[in-house]
């Protein structure tokens, strides 16, 4: 969650505990699908006194593929191979429509493209490393959350103390 | 509250504390903040109590509106005293007090009415002996770390307490860091005072000082004599 701090602890905070309703209630961890159109309700519900957060939400899909959703501060949201928000994303995201889509490019065919975890992991470090040259609200460090089918690991980047 | 009247929430506040800092040492932590209550650009209150004792385990410097802070205290010390009624010997920890109190200023910033403070939170656990330092806003935003400022101090103070700051601070560097960081802050600060009080909470006491005098320091020639800033032509 990008945006205000406040919101975004409460709506996480509230969203935590839905999940646990969810397993009670159904006797199944929530799928990403299922999560992704709950947080969509969750917002626009304060349609009209939104919560301050411009969210991603990611992780894999009931068939063990990768998912990221992407959206605005009212719910308005989308599935996407890959998503930005906050102030850096405007840095970020053309970046990343020129490395990983690769749509319309004069070489566009030959470029490789992202294919494992570790070309991703590598190109998220890239990108923000930028994001944090140029970007006066990016911070020091970086915290990346890395989901395969495999499992759930983190990694951590530090940028420049500035 | 009169149903019939207008709509009455917090717009500005009125006689404010200006800024509180604290550092985590070696065993447990350190705040301090001065003794002035502002109300505008008058100094009016000279005495006012800015740091206190919430529990056995916890201290609680407040920035911001004073009588907002008063409150806060008020519904802090009822919160302990069901601990003390329950009897199970359990008294609510630094880490729940400062999650207690992220929530109601987040509640009450969403009804458009905040309590308008900046609170700092320090204690050490009681079973675990963590050692904590935490701080919230009137927006309810909630952040924890080894040094903590608000209002002022945040631009002066923090990159002080961030640089001194060492795992195996002692108490005594500790106190001192504060004093030199309050010191600054007397001098930079145009709402502060130099009358100052520090609180220190370890696993086994805790105490806030009685409000005492920063020594300073106006000697500096460029002080004494303006004109020295000035390079002849």
């Amino acid at each position: 969650s990008a945006g205000m701090q406040a919101d975004a602890i409460t709506l996480q905070k509230n969203l935590r505990a839905r999940l646990v309703w969810y397993e009670h209630q159904h006797g199944k961890t929530m799928s990403t699908p299922a999560i992704a159109q709950m947080l969509g309700n969750t917002l626009y519900y304060k349609r009209f006194f939104p919560y301050y957060t411009f969210n991603i939400l990611a992780g894999l899909d009931n068939e063990g593929r990768g998912c990221v959703y992407s959206y605005d501060a009212i719910g308005s949201h989308e599935r996407l191979a890959y998503g930005t928000s906050g102030s850096g994303s405007v840095l970020v995201q053309p970046t990343l429509d020129s490395q990983i889509a690769r749509k319309n490019q004069v070489k566009g065919k030959e470029m490789p493209g992202v294919n494992t975890v570790d070309e991703a992991v590598d190109i998220i470090k890239d990108v923000l490393a930028s994001a944090g040259e140029r970007d006066i609200y990016t911070g020091d460090t970086v915290e990346i959350y890395i989901m395969t089918r495999d499992g759930f690991r983190t990694d951590v980047l530090r940028l420049r103390d500035d | 509250m009169d149903v019939r009247g207008p709509i009455q929430r917090t717009t500005e506040p009125t006689v404010t504390g200006t800024s509180v800092i604290g550092i985590k040492f070696n065993g447990g932590v350190v705040i301090a903040a001065d003794t002035l209550g502002s109300y505008g650009s008058l100094a009016k209150h000279r005495s006012l109590q800015r740091l206190r004792t919430v529990g056995p385990h916890t201290l609680i410097g407040g920035s911001g509106d004073y009588s907002d802070f008063q409150y806060i205290i008020e519904q802090l010390d009822a919160e302990l005293m069901e601990d003390v009624h329950f009897g199970d010997g359990k008294a609510l920890q630094p880490r729940e007090i400062h999650q207690y109190l992220g929530r109601l200023l987040y509640a009450r910033r969403s009804k458009v009415d905040p309590l308008w403070n900046q609170l700092l939170v320090a204690g050490v656990g009681d079973k675990d002996k963590q050692v904590f330092l935490g701080q919230v806003d009137l927006y309810g935003s909630v952040y924890m770390d080894n040094t903590m400022a608000s209002g002022f101090g945040a631009y002066i103070a923090q990159p002080l307490l961030r640089k001194a700051y060492r795992a195996d601070l002692t108490e005594e560097e500790a106190v001192k860091v504060v004093k030199d960081c309050m010191r600054v802050l007397f001098y930079r600060d145009a709402r502060s005072l130099n009358k100052i009080q520090i609180g220190v909470v370890t696993a086994d006491r805790i105490s806030i000082s009685d409000p005492f005098e920063l020594d300073t320091y106006w000697e500096n020639p460029m002080f004494v004599n303006p004109s020295l800033t000035v390079k002849p032509v």
